[in-house]
């Protein structure tokens, strides 16, 4: 798979106009790399101008902000800025909206200011302008799909509709769960909650959040963000539906159905 | 004479304690730090404009909504016959604003008198909901004792409130129409003063009654108002239902970043400089605080702090917690509680932070030293375990009628916790140490970052 790294394009005086920021799960997880792999592939199909950091990236530093650690937070923060400015990055693209709200919201404060786009609005926009042209019909035509607000997308940051829009160009029924849009469940994982078992309860927050999805009647659940993806994975196991039903990111689902 | 002179009285020691009271709060919101929220005027009026005039949050429950409305509005235009009878009590006059307004008196008054009625249906029906509906956001573990109790008798208060109001002007309309009324301007007619409900509900319930008895309903109406009208000013800073006036200040200073953005503390930035650049001369704050994150109230942002004397234990917020809805011990409207109870417990026993930031008690206070021990985040208050539970989801911040952020509160203690105690669960710890060596928050080496490009 072709994908430029920015140390390769700064080689021959390259300045790509977008940094593809990878995540941590982008890169690391095995689920969420198919959807590295997925969005490189719209990416290079429609032939935007980008480049990733690659072995050059490290954590945003999201979760130990939100576990507590700013210390740690910062240093990852500062380092990454310096990479960044060091590439004279503008613009960046991301899958994960836990690196979206860190790069766009909290790395301004530390001297990081870039136009940071969530993948769903970048999706979003390609579509709108004409340059990703789905296969007659598609395959997702007509099937019953929600989405899942992921928090740091939806409330964190306004963005409830470009995931939508995208699911519309697929021509596919969109059902809504109960709670959506501002009243969105949270799929149990933000706040650094990923990296640790939840505390004594009554239920699992992401069997609570996969319950209402599959109450729907949908068939696929959308997600647009790498926790929201293994949480609501794991909730449909736990209804042992994973033969019926299927968790897909927006991007994987337009890479299969690219003219 | 006499009435005046009592209800001059009355007036001074009212508004005189009213304003004691204020004065306290406003000295325990300003045990926070320092924080600007004096910029973008324009976007704050906007927010306190739409949310906390316009009720624009409390719309998501629509039949709550209109209920509450109704007392709102009921509260705000009744501050028009406040005036008067203040005006009436110090000057011993009845209804002085009758012959000056006319026609627009008796609408003023019908007006108001509609909306009284409206308010009254909405108090019953929080009476029951809060009461006889087993709604589970009236019901959770911070709800028992006090809050519970403090939650009816504002609305107990309210019904003598609307209870008196009709006795007053029922009982003047029966007067009236014997050729008996004191008011100003119609002593000797006979006739009604054509006020919406009272023309009705008076002679029903009053007529036939002799001069004696309605001139007694009359006062007991008016005195009976007032004096719950002085109640209700003086009991406002003890109870949750401060709200009415704190939401406005409240709305207008709230957060205008993305809800997503935490702050950046300042004194940790100075920190990280240093080691960045052993050159660097960190900037010299007098105000700079003794610790990382926050331990007691006097760690958190007077914003925190007026949210919490700002928050009116609706349980919105902890209704649509992902923590709290699936049993954890979690409740951000508890985190609010105890901040402000907190305050109040320094308060109560004139504590005071030494340089260390820690509270030592004022000199001869009962019980002062046991008070002194307690700290915001602890056994007392917020343990870790609620602490633990928050997934930054923002769901309680978006709920939150009145904008108070719960969010800011619970990250400065886990702030404290991790950066100051070196307390978090294994897991946390594991990833933070990931993070700093591998560049990722699971165990792989930074070298594989870009091992997913080589596989189809």
């Amino acid at each position: 798979m072709q994908v430029p790294v920015m140390a390769d394009m700064a080689a021959q005086e390259k300045k790509p106009e977008y940094l593809f920021w990878v995540g941590c799960a982008g890169s690391y997880d095995a689920r969420y790399q198919r959807v590295s792999r997925a969005f490189v592939k719209i990416l290079n199909h429609v032939g935007v101008d980008y480049a990733v950091l690659g072995p050059e990236e490290t954590c945003n530093g999201d979760p130990a902000k939100r576990a507590g650690n700013e210390f740690l937070f910062q240093m990852q923060a500062i380092q990454n800025i310096e990479t960044m400015n060091m590439y004279e990055v503008k613009k960046i693209i991301t899958a994960c909206p836990h690196c979206f709200n860190t790069l766009k919201n909290e790395y301004p404060a530390l001297g990081g200011n870039y136009e940071v786009i969530h993948h769903s609005t970048f999706l979003q926009e390609l579509i709108d302008a004409g340059k990703v042209n789905l296969k007659g019909g598609g395959s997702f035509k007509g099937k019953k799909i929600t989405f899942h607000d992921s928090c740091y997308l939806g409330r964190a940051n306004g963005i409830y509709e470009a995931p939508r829009k995208v699911l519309e160009a697929l021509d596919a029924d969109l059902a809504e769960m109960k709670r959506c849009r501002t009243k969105g469940l949270c799929c149990g994982a933000g706040g650094a909650q990923m990296f640790k078992e939840a505390e004594n309860g009554k239920k699992e927050i992401n069997v609570e959040r996969a319950e209402e999805a599959l109450e729907t009647g949908a068939k696929i659940i959308a997600a647009g963000c790498p926790f929201c993806m293994t949480m609501m994975t794991d909730g449909v196991k736990h209804f042992e539906k994973e033969e019926e039903v299927q968790v897909l990111d927006l991007a994987e689902m337009v890479a299969e159905d690219l003219e | 004479m006499i009435q005046s002179i009592l209800f001059l009285l009355l007036l001074i020691a009212g508004f005189g304690f009213f304003g004691y009271q204020l004065k306290s709060i406003i000295q325990n919101i300003k045990l926070g730090r320092p924080e600007d929220r004096s910029d973008r005027p324009g976007e704050r009026w906007k927010n306190m404009i739409l949310v906390a005039f316009g009720q624009q949050k409390m719309f998501k429950r629509p039949i709550p909504a209109l209920l509450h409305l109704a007392i709102y509005v009921a509260f705000i235009i009744t501050q028009i016959e406040l005036v008067e009878i203040i005006v009436d009590g110090i000057s011993g006059s009845h209804r002085i604003f009758r012959p000056l307004l006319g026609g627009f008196y008796t609408f003023t008054i019908s007006f108001i008198e509609i909306l009284s009625v409206l308010a009254f249906v909405a108090t019953l029906a929080f009476l029951i909901r809060r009461n006889l509906l087993k709604l589970p956001r009236f019901h959770m573990d911070e709800m028992t004792g006090w809050p519970k109790l403090d939650g009816n008798i504002i609305l107990y208060l309210e019904i003598m409130l609307i209870i008196f109001i009709f006795m007053m002007n029922g009982g003047d309309e029966a007067l009236y129409n014997m050729a008996k009324t004191h008011t100003v301007g119609a002593a000797g007619e006979a006739g009604s003063f054509g006020f919406s409900i009272s023309k009705i509900l008076g002679p029903a319930l009053f007529g036939g009654m002799s001069e004696a008895s309605l001139h007694i309903i009359e006062r007991i109406g008016w005195w009976g108002h007032i004096l719950v009208v002085f109640t209700f000013l003086n009991y406002l800073p003890i109870s949750k239902h401060f709200h009415i006036m704190l939401a406005f200040p409240n709305t207008y200073f709230a957060r205008l970043e993305p809800a997503g953005e935490l702050t950046s503390p300042q004194n940790i930035q100075e920190e990280i400089k240093a080691i960045f650049d052993p050159s660097y001369q960190p900037a010299e704050d007098p105000n700079a605080p003794n610790r990382f994150g926050a331990k007691d109230v006097t760690d958190l942002s007077w914003k925190s702090l007026l949210d919490a004397y700002t928050c009116t234990e609706c349980g919105r917020c902890s209704s649509v917690c992902p923590a709290n809805l699936t049993g954890k011990k979690l409740s951000p409207r508890k985190v609010m509680m105890d901040t402000r109870d907190r305050m109040q417990e320094i308060q109560q026993f004139k504590l005071k932070p030494d340089d260390t930031g820690m509270m030592v008690p004022g000199n001869g206070v009962e019980g002062a030293e046991e008070a002194a021990k307690n700290t915001l985040l602890g056994e007392k208050y917020i343990t870790e375990e609620e602490l633990r539970a928050c997934t930054t989801c923002n769901a309680c911040v978006e709920a939150c009628p009145v904008m108070i952020n719960p969010v800011d509160i619970i990250v400065e203690l886990r702030r404290y916790l991790v950066m100051e105690e070196s307390s978090m669960p294994e897991e946390w710890a594991s990833m933070s140490n990931n993070i700093e060596n591998n560049g990722a928050p699971w165990a792989f080496p930074a070298a594989d970052r870009f091992n997913w490009a080589n596989e189809e």
